[in-house]
């Protein structure tokens, strides 16, 4: 998926690297040194560590107003095509023909009307700290770094909510941290927390900014100093225990980098939410995260084996490492989700395999959503799912087809058109109606193709058609390059997001059709002047149900207020997501954009045990971002 | 007040109607036989292909819900599972329609004749229609039910326009006409019995065969609100059972949303007139057979003036149920087992059932018959009154005609009167078309009661009875009733109000408003009135009458203007049949009723006291003897509790809590404060 070797060299270099792993001796010994020295090596990590992605100053890298890496960004270039920049992905450096029409033909969008951002950050803009004296001297001297920089400070506003990156391109800024810390190791977290708890500081711990649920925003009315705990330097596998295949990780690690050293040992935690790149380890502990291979292993809270986190109260932890316990109610459950209004997650100790030897992507096309879906539960129902089954519906085939990048040779797009005639003509399939399942197997090669041809045989049965790696793959593409797509949108009037729900099976087929369905009408009885694009894909399977993701998106040319507009569509189509039997979330969380449904969610007496919870371990509201409840 | 919400206050003279065209016409310029066999390609729900009845049957049969309940029902009982599918096939085929084309053809062609020799026109709002066939969602048809014609005439209208065929849901005594049955149901009816109380397995069937059909939009569904054909013109209190079905699927998701399409059908001149009265009047009605039918076929030599068909606003379910139904309710059980409808949804059905009675009553067009009949009736009791048997002048019937259509104007009805003809020919044709409700003779209108209404030709007429000439009466007076009823919706409010002012001791608001409210409530069996909306049509009422002059309200009083003594004397006179009917029935009660009289005696008995009364002076509207108002009454005391049903042995008893019936019948004539019998029930 990063980087633009193909397959074969990528699976050959990580043989390589699993071999070099088990030649480079036992990774935890050195990283026991680094634990131990914690704070020397603090000291010194202004410049980036060599193979860790995200720096102290992300903005060296990262966009401040935007999805992902400054280099990387859709644009059209002086043809008027739409190319892909940088050197990062596989699409990197190509042109995409099909995505300017399909922009036009979806959204009604034109290239003559941009809605460029404000190119730069103004300090100036940004509100004055209020910092608390004596907590910034206690602070120092413990030596750990800390910066009130507007721009740190704006970088840890938000996440990647619209309203939130919407106002960003507009130059605007609510409140703000008044200031950044960057603790090293627990030790760190533990001393700051201390001092937060003295000097009645509020504390928002933020990890990889991803959040698409209004976390990271400070609350407009808190009038304490703010401290950013930033965990982004907490970064070190600490160690790799063999014997019972498990990691102990530094919780601010990015889900890159975990895989990336993991695999240079040789394993892997298969924990890959689409904001992998980005999102950290206690992020995905706050949060109840959920990665695309969860078939094969796992969603975040059957991978987790064991939790430290820094309290008010003081460090909460489990005395064993046991893979089940019977001990009362699972502590860590109070802990996975809390959205940081607990505390700081340090430290986490994780499930790892060894590499999977061989992987292969698939695709298969259903005649329409129905037949797809009903494929998915049979799947489901034999228990056989691959690592990951997706199945998205025509606009998002559609959608995933106008990403085609332009091929090179006239015999691929000769083959292309000879699939589509043999699939719409002779199959008799509806351009219109057809629908696509991604796949992607892993494990023995033997076993892979083994389970690839019960998953065929199962699709069959539902007139489904093997459509070929390559549809599969770029199935999963888009869902690395959807943030990105969404800027390129935001620069031509079009505004969107996702969101997701997990629902029973029988109820999946009519809250794809509702939702999808209201948000149409609500974006119409709104005044938008443009079909909006609503579309969904079934993007996770479970014995009792599946999670359904909505990607929904408008054209706001003519609306004074658009980012209103937007979110009273947003909140219409949570409604309705609700009233149909969906979860108010299956990964995303709770944060503030959905605490107004957690009542009816959990009933009274779930807010009142979760209040208490709050009130025993931080009865001062420190960790006061007001997330979820 | 909830209701608040679905009555905007507006002028009802603002509303805006589509205009209506007569579909008669090119029928009579243009081959019938072309017409039938011509081509019939309606648009379909989202492009679906038609489904066969033998397919839809399999689904039905296939269907989760039914399975769990023949499951149960196995359970239950002990027989084989195998055996309920049976039965439950067995009911699927008993109710199930099979619409043919070719019997939609036949129709076509035949009731392009029968129609036109009927009647003079069939005006339709194309606009309405074209509106409703818009399929974005499952569309449900529901047409006012004051005729056997109603539902061939609705499939004939959509046929015309090349819209999609409904499904009718029909009683089952059609079946019973052998032929006739099987024709209606290839043209798409299907039978329902018409109880099935606790027959778990027959509303599991018939509920899953209506939900199918609809959320697959495979058709338009149609069945009458009212459940039955109203006999009296006035709407009847809305059915809930399949109102509910229909709108299961979209409470519980199955469909985005679903469009209910109130229908108003009405007719100049009802074809079952006289049929209707006899009936009310006890002479039992016919069961329906082919013979009947066959010998029905002399009123084709009749002239029944034209009929009148608004589709009106669709009203989208989903609208309705807005932020009145919490949908969360059904994530907790699987949504095929069948449940009782929570008390939320129960009331929501209710209220959404009385608000689309209510639009099927605004779209109905009134003919200028209606206030001649009005009109006419008043001044046969003002003349029973005063022993005379005079009639009204008829330039004098044209100019109180002229002054009520202002009225009716103003008080928003669809009045048809046809303004650039001289009102003396308006109400000269009128008359004509109803000759046989009206005489004229020497330039004096009145009704034709003299003649002892339409003798059956074989019958011997030597020897008649006080009581059958008073019956023969009340055939021509019901028949002419039902004609003013059908203008009552249009100033029932006012009416209720005038009639509260009346009765209440002072002007003071609050005196007045409980005066009305106490009428409200005991009328509620009898007209549509929204539950819960006694503030709302209080208002209404007072705003109707202040704009038209006739009352003025201050902070604390409402006050009668000068002007306003003629209408508020009127309107009075409007319900007083009504008020005195209901206080019959209480002293039948408190004087006649036995300790073990039985609901089914209940009717017969009570027309034996009124006839009684009738025939010694002692009532003077003979309409008091429809069994229509009488069983409304008993159904509102029921409601009150001053009578209660006791369950006995065969059938229940009757127990009447004599004191506050007569204290009920008290506040009715005036005669007690409202408050005092209003009691904490009302």
């Amino acid at each position: 998926m990063l980087g633009n070797t193909s397959d074969r060299q990528r699976i050959a270099q990580q043989r390589l690297r699993i071999i070099a792993g088990h030649l480079q001796g036992p990774v935890d010994g050195d990283s026991a040194i680094l634990a131990a020295e914690c704070k020397a090596q603090g000291s010194k990590t202004d410049v980036c560590r060599e193979g860790k992605t995200v720096p102290r100053r992300r903005q060296e890298i990262m966009k401040w107003n935007g999805w992902g890496y400054s280099d990387s960004k859709f644009l059209f270039n002086k043809k008027g095509q739409a190319e892909f920049t940088g050197k990062r992905y596989r699409l990197s450096g190509m042109i995409i023909p099909g995505l300017k029409d399909w922009m036009e033909g979806t959204f009604g969008a034109n290239l003559q009307h941009k809605t460029p951002a404000t190119p730069l950050l103004t300090s100036s803009a940004v509100q004055p700290a209020t910092l608390n004296k004596a907590f910034l001297e206690e602070l120092k001297s413990t030596g750990i770094p800390f910066s009130h920089d507007a721009e740190d400070r704006v970088f840890r506003a938000h996440g990647h909510c619209l309203h939130e990156i919407f106002a960003l391109r507009e130059g605007k800024f609510g409140r703000v941290p008044d200031m950044v810390v960057w603790p090293n190791c627990h030790n760190d977290v533990v001393k700051i927390v201390e001092l937060a708890c003295k000097h009645n500081v509020c504390v928002i711990p933020y990890g990889g900014g991803t959040s698409v649920s209004s976390a990271l925003e400070c609350p407009p009315e808190e009038t304490r100093s703010i401290v950013s705990l930033d965990t982004s330097q907490m970064n070190r596998i600490l160690w790799i225990d063999e014997k019972n295949l498990t990691a102990h990780v530094e919780a601010g690690i990015v889900g890159q980098d975990l895989e990336r050293l993991l695999n240079e040992s040789g394993y892997c935690t298969g924990h890959e939410p689409d904001s992998m790149e980005f999102s950290s380890l206690g992020g995905w502990v706050a949060t109840r995260a959920s990665g695309m291979k969860k078939n094969i292993y796992g969603n975040i809270e059957d991978l987790v084996i064991h939790i430290r986190m820094v309290t008010p109260r003081g460090v909460i932890e489990k005395s064993c490492q046991g893979p089940r316990m019977s001990t009362g109610p699972d502590i860590h459950h109070f802990i996975m989700g809390s959205e940081g209004t607990l505390g700081v997650v340090t430290e986490v100790t994780m499930k790892i395999r060894p590499m999977p030897e061989y992987q292969k992507y698939g695709s298969v096309v259903f005649p329409n959503f129905e037949q797809g879906v009903a494929c998915l539960r049979e799947v489901a129902k034999q228990r056989c799912a691959p690592a990951s089954i997706r199945l998205m519906d025509n606009e998002q085939f559609k959608f995933g087809h106008a990403l085609k990048p332009q091929v090179s040779s006239i015999f691929t797009s000769f083959l292309d058109g000879l699939k589509t005639f043999y699939i719409t003509k002779f199959k008799g399939f509806d351009p219109n109606r057809l629908c696509v399942a991604t796949l992607l197997f892993e494990g023995d090669r033997e076993k892979v193709l083994q389970h690839e041809k019960q998953v065929y045989d199962i699709a069959a049965k539902f007139g489904g058609l093997a459509a070929g790696e390559d549809n599969g793959q770029r199935g999963y593409m888009l869902t690395f390059v959807i943030a990105y797509l969404r800027d390129l949108g935001m620069d031509y009037y079009v505004i969107g997001e996702s969101f997701e729900t997990s629902v029973p099976w029988d109820r999946v087929l009519d809250i794809c059709r509702n939702v999808k369905a209201r948000i149409i009408q609500e974006c119409k009885d709104k005044g938008v002047q443009f079909p909006p694009l609503s579309t969904c894909r079934v993007t996770q399977t479970y014995d009792t149900g599946a999670c359904v993701y909505f990607y929904f998106a408008f054209n706001y040319r003519g609306l004074s207020d658009p980012v209103h507009v937007y979110e009273q569509v947003e909140h219409a189509a949570r409604e309705e997501i609700l009233a149909n039997g969906g979860s108010l979330s299956h990964h995303h969380g709770v944060g503030k954009l959905r605490k107004e449904w957690m009542r009816d969610t959990v009933s009274n007496v779930g807010v009142g045990m979760l209040k208490s919870v709050k009130d025993y371990v931080d009865p001062d509201n420190i960790f006061g971002n007001r997330n979820l409840l | 007040m909830a209701t608040e919400a679905i009555y905007p206050h507006r002028d009802p003279m603002l509303k805006k109607r589509d205009d209506f065209e007569d579909m008669l016409e090119e029928r009579r310029n243009s081959s019938d036989l072309r017409y039938a066999l011509r081509c019939y390609t309606p648009v379909l729900y989202k492009g679906l292909a038609p489904c066969k009845a033998s397919m839809l049957k399999s689904m039905v049969l296939q269907s989760d819900q039914l399975h769990h309940v023949i499951g149960q029902v196995s359970r239950e009982t002990g027989r084989a599972a195998d055996d309920v599918q049976e039965e439950a096939s067995a009911i699927l085929e008993e109710m199930a329609h099979c619409l043919q084309l070719s019997t939609v053809r036949f129709f076509a062609f035949t009731l392009s004749k029968v129609f036109k020799t009927l009647f003079r026109s069939i005006c339709v709002n194309e606009e309405g229609i074209q509106r409703q066939a818009i399929q974005e969602h499952p569309v449900v048809l529901l047409p006012s039910h004051r005729s056997y014609m109603d539902f061939l005439l609705m499939s004939y209208i959509l046929y015309t326009y090349d819209i999609a065929l409904p499904v009718i849901a029909a009683g089952m005594d059609f079946m019973g006409m052998k032929f006739v049955g099987e024709m209606l149901r290839m043209s798409g009816a299907f039978f329902i019995r018409r109880s099935f109380g606790g027959d778990k397995l027959y509303w599991s069937v018939f509920s899953e065969y209506v939900k199918t059909m609809l959320k697959n939009g495979f058709a338009p569904v149609e069945f009458f609100l009212e459940g039955t054909r109203s006999r009296t013109s006035k709407s009847l209190t809305p059915k809930l059972g399949l109102l509910n079905i229909v709108m299961d699927p979209y409470l519980k998701g199955e469909v985005y949303d679903i469009n209910v399409v109130p229908v108003s059908i009405s007719y100049e001149r009802i074809l079952e007139e006289a049929l209707y009265a006899r009936e009310m009047l006890g002479v039992p009605k016919p069961k329906e057979s082919t013979s009947g039918l066959f010998k029905a076929r002399k009123v084709l030599s009749e002239d029944y003036g034209s009929i009148h068909v608004y589709f009106g606003q669709p009203v989208s379910v989903r609208s309705l149920a807005q932020g009145r139904v919490n949908r969360c309710q059904f994530n907790l059980v699987p949504r095929h087992i069948p449940r009782r409808p929570s008390e939320e949804i129960q009331s929501f059905v209710n209220d959404s059932a009385y608000r689309l009675v209510r639009a099927q009553e605004e779209n109905m067009v009134l003919k200028p018959w209606v206030l001649l009949a009005s009109l006419l009736l008043q001044n046969h009791h003002q003349d029973q009154t005063a022993g005379q048997k005079r009639g009204m002048v008829l330039e004098e019937l044209t100019a109180q005609a002229v002054w009520l259509r202002d009225m009716f104007r103003e008080y928003g009805a669809f009045l048809h009167w046809p303004d650039h003809v001289p009102p003396s020919e308006v109400v000269s044709s009128s008359l004509s078309l109803h000759r046989g409700l009206v005489r004229v003779c020497e330039g004096r209108v009145q009704l034709a009661v003299e003649q002892g209404g339409q003798v059956k030709p074989g019958e011997p007429h030597s020897t008649v009875t006080p009581e059958e000439e008073l019956l023969s009466q009340a055939v021509i007076v019901l028949s002419c009733a039902s004609y003013r009823n059908q203008g009552l919706h249009v100033f029932l409010r006012p009416a209720l109000l005038a009639s509260a002012i009346n009765a209440a001791s002072s002007n003071l608001k609050q005196e007045v408003f409980n005066s009305f409210s106490f009428l409200r409530n005991m009328f509620s069996n009898e007209f549509i009135l929204c539950p819960g909306a006694t503030v709302q049509d209080f208002e209404e009422a007072c705003y109707l009458l202040v704009k038209t002059g006739a009352l003025q309200v201050t902070q604390q009083e409402l006050l009668v203007t000068e002007r306003g003594q003629r209408t508020v004397a009127f309107l009075t006179s409007m319900l007083d049949p009504f008020l005195q009917g209901y206080q019959v029935v209480c002293r039948f009660l408190c004087e006649e009723a036995t300790e073990n009289l039985t609901e089914k005696q209940f009717v017969p008995a009570v027309r034996k006291f009124i006839i009684k009364h009738l025939l010694a002076g002692r009532l003077r509207y003979t309409e008091v003897l429809s069994s229509d108002l009488q069983k409304n009454s008993l159904a509102a005391l029921l409601r009150l509790g001053a009578v209660q049903k006791i369950k006995a042995a065969e059938q229940g008893t009757l127990k009447v809590n004599k004191v506050m019936v007569n204290s009920l019948e008290d506040t009715l004539g005036g005669r007690l404060p409202t408050q005092k019998a209003v009691g904490a029930r009302l």
